[in-house]
This record gives structure tokens, sequence and C-alpha cells, in this order.
């Protein structure tokens, strides 16, 4: 019988190496990899610094320093200016317009398409029904359609409904685009629903909606907030349906901060435009620091699994 | 040990705070087929990924063949390695998972195409060489992980839970060959497994691992008839040996109004008196013959399993399984003469769980 | 795939379709109807108002008569291409570099891929203002006493596109990383020590087993970018408005241009659908791969 302590008897000492082997913190392995990561690390910030130390100097002393020199004499002027004074146009009330509008444009959309595309894709993975995979295999591969190619028939459907220009139109647009993408999100999340669970809650005599209300989403808590992300900063970012079917009072934040820089009139205002530019930021930005990976997992399976 | 094959002297392994293996030490002898066995999480894996040199030890050394290998790379240490889920390189044919490390490391072409033929004719996987692995079965895969240790001709052969994805009856098919396998090359190999039948079926010897420490490193018969703790004797063996709880003084293990003779059973130490486990298997129940010790047992329910039959009872309100013949005609409600010989029990004390 | 509660009658499954209504509808009134108008009304004289008489291939011809067009096209191609270069090469190297079980490795994704959060408006603002000649780059190069030096991408016709793709890379690069990351964790641990233990150095494993084993990843991640890439329209109008000139022009800014500014609705369809078109020569032979994939694999 052996005890393991009796089979280490005859190694009293050890020579030779022994634990773990001997690394140098700066071998070039890591001199090279760290190096590089922070030289790519910092070209990735050079933009946010450089919207910060702009938007922080007064114009005299951008016009003689270059756009990484830091601020010799921090102002918030431009901020403020950004804010409530920019002009675009014949309005002069800055980017506050833009944003009110962007907050009044998001809310509705992100409710309202995320609404729709979890009961769908509940729906697709729950209750499969005959032609289901025909429509939802259409819906992905719009998904590829460039938008160029629909916005102007929609233009002529949504003139026809009496919501051209009109938020409600902008709201119908951004739940049509972002419903292939949800729909795929919700669609695979529930399919990874144990089975089981939805056919006990079935011989319970739960129905349709009894078993999504009850069941799915409770239980569904995190894939909404990946929806709620993704959804939030599309919306939020996007340029192309804004500038399309609103009109210039309800432009969102996007179009108005472009109009804004891009302006030919007057002087330009480099610091303000920063400070306008690093506003209309600051929503996707926050959204992304707070939810960190979430934001990745939202991205990812939005990708990888179409 | 003379000149042990492979040798740990005090290996500790942690990760961050965790302690893995704590001072393990274990000498395995020339073509000696050593098997690690327990539970998930018990530092099997980890302990041949340091002896591999996957994994970078904390403290300790490692010897392989007389070699200081603790630094080494793992392809210096003259080891080979077939893994659970075969780990075979999925866009080469089955030619070049085996050449791959050799053409590598340069090899000359006549000198590659000897081994990789020895080792298809070994593996019987001749006919095989040109596929790709997703067109191989199971079994044939783990051939191929197998066949890519064999090429690099090396005394160590490393297996970590190899059948684990193959089933049940595969499983056998190919624990047989991998015992034919062994008798032929008389390598060394070291095999981690959770599986009880593989490590009885393959080992020359087997260590019982838990929370980083081996428990006992036997033969299969002396663990499974000699435990030296209780976990390894609950561990080892399906369905698992009954417990009693009680008191051993007078050469008597007694549990309330039921009094075991101990007159037979091999003590370590005689004069011991302490509270105690009396541990029993299952498949040494005697059933309506004379043993040394009998009582009487209400069957209440019974368990056909084809081969054998197991019958659950309580003796003195502690429930207690017992095998009989698959054949034995027997129902719940039946009463029955049970009884065994105590030099087959084995004996816990109770607060250290050491064999008495 | 289990059928799960099969209606035996029609009804019993109603709330289920009643549900998929919306979907219904996108997918047959926009997806498949607005885009079979937009093809259609494209071989059409439409101008100021849509016009069903058909024309035939003129909207066509005079599209690729315009040299505005040309340069749109060839902006694309050049964009295009080394977007997809460029992406995939930095992206899979970053994903490599994170995946070395580095220290810090949050931060450094978190800081790769923030840019992914901000609008091509933003995007093209913020480099606009880098790239301009008199504060940004070109300025402290000149400050450090290389006078002559001269980087002012925005500002000369030849390189303008590369000054849009230094933002579009900066913006997109870190989706790819995440994609490669998602890709490279997903290979077996076991692969790597095999390699180890069968003594291959590390680039060999990338290059002749690993890169090899991510093919699935790389070809929807081209067809991700590839797709990406046709929309560009925000990150122009945004950092160059298409000039000096038209110069930086790309086709999704000449269809809006010709549908909203120039009243000129033919040649916007037709731009499109040559939009459409390039991009289903890029999904669908992707979508025949994946789905036959799939049903082998199935």
């Amino acid at each position: 019988m052996a005890d393991t302590s009796a089979t280490n008897s005859e190694t009293t000492t050890m020579v030779g190496p022994r634990g773990r082997k001997p690394k140098r913190a700066l071998s070039p392995r890591n001199i090279m990899l760290y190096g590089t990561l922070i030289v790519i690390a910092m070209y990735y910030l050079l933009p946010l610094y450089v919207m910060v130390v702009t938007s922080l100097k007064g114009m005299p002393e951008i016009r003689l320093g270059n756009v990484f020199s830091p601020p010799v004499e921090i102002t918030f002027e431009p901020w403020v200016k950004a804010w409530s004074e920019a002009c675009t146009g014949l309005n002069c009330d800055g980017l506050s317009r833009g944003f009110w509008n962007s907050v009044r444009i998001m809310v509705p959309s992100v409710a309202i398409s995320i609404l729709i595309a979890s009961v769908n894709g509940y729906a697709l993975a729950n209750w499969r029904f005959k032609g289901a995979n025909i429509f939802f295999t259409i819906l992905i591969f719009g998904a590829f359609i460039p938008y160029q190619v629909m916005i102007y028939p929609i233009v002529i459907i949504l003139r026809e409904m009496g919501l051209y220009t009109k938020l409600g139109g902008l709201v119908i647009v951004h739940t049509v685009f972002g419903m292939p993408i949800l729909t795929l999100l919700f669609r695979n999340y529930f399919s990874s629903v144990p089975e089981e669970l939805f056919k006990a809650a079935r011989v319970d005599g739960a129905g349709f909606w009894g078993i999504y209300f009850r069941i799915m989403l409770p239980m569904s808590l995190p894939i909404f907030v990946v929806a709620i992300i993704l959804q939030v900063t599309g919306i939020w970012n996007d340029f192309l349906f804004g500038v399309i079917y609103t009109k210039p009072e309800n432009y969102p934040m996007t179009v108005q901060l472009n109009n804004i820089v891009n302006s030919v009139q007057g002087v330009k205002e480099y610091n303000v435009n920063m400070a306008a530019t690093l506003l209309t930021g600051l929503v996707p930005l926050f959204v992304y620091f707070v939810s960190g990976k979430l934001f990745v997992r939202g991205i990812a399976a939005g990708a990888v699994k179409g | 040990m003379e000149n042990p094959s492979v040798s740990i002297k005090h290996l500790d392994l942690e990760f961050g705070s965790v302690k893995v293996l704590k001072d393990l030490n274990l000498d395995i002898g020339q073509g000696e087929f050593l098997v690690l066995l327990g539970a998930s999480g018990c530092g099997k894996s980890t302990l041949l990924n340091c002896i591999a040199g996957l994994l970078d030890v904390s403290d300790g050394q490692i010897f392989i063949n007389d070699k200081n290998v603790t630094w080494e790379q793992p392809s210096e240490r003259g080891i080979g390695m077939v893994f659970q889920s075969y780990a075979l390189y999925p866009q080469m044919t089955v030619r070049g998972n085996l050449t791959f490390g050799l053409k590598n490391a340069k090899m000359p072409k006549d000198e590659i195409e000897t081994r990789v033929k020895r080792a298809a004719e070994i593996l019987q996987i001749e006919p095989l060489l040109q596929r790709k692995p997703a067109a191989l079965s199971g079994g044939q895969r783990q051939r191929v992980a197998i066949g890519r240790a064999l090429v690099r001709d090396v005394d160590v052969f490393l297996f970590d839970e190899p059948l684990s994805n193959l089933d049940a009856k595969l499983r056998a098919d190919l624990r047989v060959e991998l015992k034919v396998l062994h008798e032929r090359l008389k390598n060394t190999m070291i095999y981690v497994t959770h599986d009880q039948i593989e490590a009885m079926t393959l080992a020359d010897r087997i260590a019982i691992m838990k929370d980083g420490l081996i428990q006992q490193l036997d033969s299969p018969q002396e663990i499974y008839n000699r435990p030296v703790n209780k976990y390894v004797a609950d561990f080892i063996g399906s369905p698992a040996m009954n417990f009693f709880e009680g008191e051993v003084a007078d050469g008597k293990f007694i549990n309330g109004d039921m009094s075991i003779d101990l007159s037979r059973y091999d003590f370590l130490d005689e004069s011991v008196k302490s509270s105690a486990w009396f541990g029993i298997r299952p498949e040494h129940i005697l059933v309506n013959e004379d043993a040394p010790f009998s009582t009487n047992a209400h069957v209440d329910i019974v368990e056909p399993m084809g081969s054998d039959t197991l019958v659950w009872t309580k003796i003195n309100g502690i429930p207690f399984r017992f095998r009989m013949d698959g054949q034995a005609s027997v129902a719940t409600g039946d009463d029955l003469k049970i009884g065994f010989d105590p030099k087959r029990a084995s004996l816990f004390d109770k607060t250290t769980e050491l064999r008495l | 795939m289990a059928q799960t509660g099969r209606p035996t009658q029609l009804f019993r499954n109603m709330s289920a379709k009643i549900a998929a209504i919306p979907m219904v509808l996108t997918a047959l009134v926009v997806f498949v109807g607005a885009t079979l108008w937009t093809v259609y009304h494209s071989f059409t004289k439409s101008k100021l108002l849509p016009n069903s008489k058909l024309v035939g291939l003129d909207q066509y011809e005079r599209l690729w008569s315009q040299n505005r067009w040309l340069i749109s096209i060839e902006n694309l191609a050049i964009y295009g291409i080394c977007s997809m270069i460029f992406s995939l090469v930095i992206g899979f190297l970053l994903a490599a570099m994170l995946d070395q079980k580095i220290r810090f490795e949050n931060t450094f994704r978190s800081i790769f891929l923030y840019p992914f959060a901000l609008s091509f408006i933003v995007t093209g603002l913020v480099w606009q203002w880098i790239l301009n000649p008199e504060f940004g780059i070109q300025k402290i190069i000149r400050s450090l006493g290389f006078e002559e030096f001269v980087f002012d991408p925005l500002y000369n016709p030849d390189i303008v596109i590369y000054g849009v793709l230094i933002a579009g890379l900066w913006q997109g690069t870190g989706l790819i990383m995440c994609l490669m990351l998602a890709g490279l964790r997903g290979i077996d641990e076991d692969i790597w020590k095999a390699a180890r233990v069968d003594g291959i150095p590390m680039w060999k494993t990338y290059v002749f087993i690993i890169i090899p084993m991510m093919r699935a990843v790389f070809i929807t991640t081209l067809v991700i970018i590839a797709s990406g890439i046709v929309k560009v329209y925000d990150l122009v109008v945004a950092q160059t408005s298409g000039g000096p000139g038209i110069a930086s022009e790309v086709p999704a800014k000449y269809v809006y241009d010709y549908m909203f500014k120039n009243q000129n609705l033919g040649q916007g369809f037709a731009a499109s659908t040559m939009m459409l078109l390039s991009v289903l020569v890029i999904v669908i032979p992707w979508a025949y791969l994946e789905f036959k994939g799939e049903r082998s694999r199935g």
C-alpha cells in the first residue's frame, strides 16, 4: 500500500529547474505586444481627445495652436453656444432642438420596434406556422437591400398615409428597418429557451399571450436590454431616414449637427462645432460605456448569426 | 522507485489564490499504465496538463526519463498527448494531421513516411489517410488522435479523457483497443478519466484524486478491496458501498442493537476504539447462505438489471442495497436472510475517515 | 426541428399569425414591393414625379455616361477593397493580440470598439477636423520643422477617398475585431494544446490551423463589411460633402441627390438598382454557401 507521502522519500533535495519558469515582465514579446496595443489604442482615442480639447478652447487659441494642443484657458462657452445658440438656417436655438427631436423620435421608435419584433420573434420561435419561414427569410435578406432602393416608394406610402414628414412616419420607418435584426435576435433567443417549459405552459392551458407575458418576458430581460442598446444607438445615430422623412423643424440631432458644422455661412467656429459633435456622440457613448459586454453581445448576435 | 519514467516532485499549482494541486508527489514506472481518476474539479486534468507542459507549475519539479523538464516546452518533453475533443486539425487530411508536427521539426521525408506507415498500420487507419477529420466517425477520429501521438515516437503518452465523447458501446470497444495498444507498445501511459470502469480495466495503478491531492495510489484490486479512506470507498464501486455509523469496541462494531463481530477483519491497528463507519459492498452480500454475520431483511424495492438484480432493504432503519443474481426470483415484500463476511468490509474512523 | 403545437384548426394559431402581420407587411410591402417598384421605375422616364412610361435602358445609359457616377463607382471600389482588406487584417491582428491572455483586455477592447457606437456623422466631422491642413496633422508635422510637409487628403481630389477611408476604418474596425475575437474564442482550446505538443510555432498555428478553421467567420464578416460599404453615405456627407468638387462622391449620395435635390427620380432609381445589383452579387453566393452548409450539417 503506497501512501502518497512515501513516494517522495528519496527526493528530499531538489536540484535543477523548479517551479514557475522565470519570465521577464519586459520580454521582447511583451514589449512588442503591449507596445503595439498601446500605440493603436492611442490612435483610437485620439479623435475623442481632439474633440474634448477643441471644445474647451476659445477661438483665438485654436487659431494659434493645433488640434492636439491642450487648452491653456478652459472655457465652457462653446458647449453653451452649441447647445443653445448655434444656427441652422434661420433657427438659432442650438442643438437642444435636435436633441429633443431625437429623443421624441427615439423613445417611441425603440419601444414600438422592440415590442413588435419580440412578439414576432416569439411567434416564429415557438408557434411555427405555415409560411412563417418564407417571410422570415425575405426579412433577413431584406436587411441586405440598400436602403436607397426602398426610400422613395416609402415616401409615397407615407404620403398616402398622411405621415410623410411627421414623427409617426419616421417611427414606422425605424420599426420596419429595425425588424430584421431584432426579429432574428429575439427568435434566436426564444428558440434557446427549453421547449419543455413552453410545452408545460401549454399543457397548463396558457395561450399565446399568456405564455409571452408570463413566461417568456420575465426570463428574457437580458435580450431586451441588448435590443434596447442596439436600437437606441442605431436610431440615435441615424442620419439618412431623419433627413428624408422629417422636415427641418423636426430634424434629429445628427442632421442638425451636420447642418451646423457644414453650413457655409459665417465664420467657422471649430470649438462650437466640436462641442456640438461631442454632444451628439454623448448618448451612444454613454450607452456603450454603461452597457459594456451587453453591447458586444448585441452586435455579435446581430452580425454572426445572420 | 528505480528509474521512474515520469517523476513529479512537490508539485504545486495555483490559479490566483486557488490551490489546484498541493505538494503532489508521484512516480510512474517505465511502461506503466497509470490512471488519474477523480470527480470533475479534482485536479486530474490539471496535473496531466502540468506533465505535458501546457500549464506552468507554481512550485516543484517534473522529471521525464530522469531529465528535469520543469521549464521545457511541451514539444521538447518527449510526450504525446490525446485530447477528449480529439483536437484534430480540421482542414488537414489524416496524413496531414499525422505529419504536420514532424514536418515542422524538419524531419527527413522518408523517416516521416516510415513513422506514418507504422502508426497507420498499428491503428488500422491506412484507408483513411487521405480523408479529412469531418469525414471520420468518432472512433476513427480518436484513432487518428492517438496516431498523432504515436508518430512522435515518444516514451510517454498522455490521455485526457480520450473516450468521454464516444457512445457507450464504442467506448467499451476502444477501451479494449487501448489495452491491446499498451501491451504492444509498452509505453508509459498516463490516462485521465472520471469513469471508474475505464480506470479499473486499463490501469496498472490508479491514483484517486480529490481537491488536488492523491487520496490513494494502488493497483485496481487493492483500491477496490482496501480503500484507504471513506471517500475512495464511496467513489469506487457501482452501486456504491453501504455504510453504517457506529462504535468499534472490543472487536465488535455496534450500531444500535446490531453487533458485528470483527474478529475476521484485518485491522491496521487492533487496539483501536472509536466511532467509525462500517462499509460493505452490495456485491459482497450473501443471500440465504451461511455467513459470519447475518440478519433478516425485508425487500422494499427490486431493480432488475438483466445480468444482476439490485435489491433495496433497510437494516436497523438504514437504507441498504445488495446485489443478487439476475435470475434470482425476488419480489417486493419478500423476507430474506442476508449476510456477509466482515473480512470483506471496510472500517473508517468517524472523524478522519481513514481506514482502521 | 420539433413542431410545437401544430394546430389542427386554423384559428388556433391565430394569435401567432396576427403577431406576424407586421413582419409579413414589412417583408412583402417594403422589402419586396418597394424594391420591385424601384427596379421597375428605373426603366421609366420618371423625372420630377414617378412616371410609369417605360423607356428601356435610357436611364442606365445616361447613368453610365455621367462622370459623377463613374467617379462614385471608382470611389466605392477603392474604398470597398481597401476597407475590406484593412479591416479584416487589422481586425484579425487586434483580435489575435487581445487573445494572448493579456492584462487589461477589457480596457483595450472597449477602446477599440467605442468608435463603433458613434454615428458616421460624428466620425466624419471629427476626422474632418483632424485632417484639416491648417490646424490638424499637417500643421503639427510642419511645426516640427518639416515646412514642406503636405497632408491634406480632404482637399486633394486624388486622395480624398483615402481620407474618408481613414475615418471609416477608425469607426468600423472595432466591430470586425469583436467578430474575429468571438471566432477565436470559439476555437477548441485543445487545438492550441495539440499544436503546442506538436511543437508548432504560434504564427504557424495561426496561419495553417486557426485561420483555415475560421473560414466561415471570415466569409460572414466579409459579407457584413461589403454590404455596409455599399450603403456608405453619412460619412461622406459629413466629412467632405462629396468634395472637393465631386471627387469623393459615392453611389448612395448620387441616389439621394438625384431623388431629393435634382428632381430626377429616374436617375435615382437606376443608380439604386445598380447598388442593389452589386449587393446581390455579394449576398447570393454567400447565402448559397451558407444554405448548402446548413443542409449538409443539419
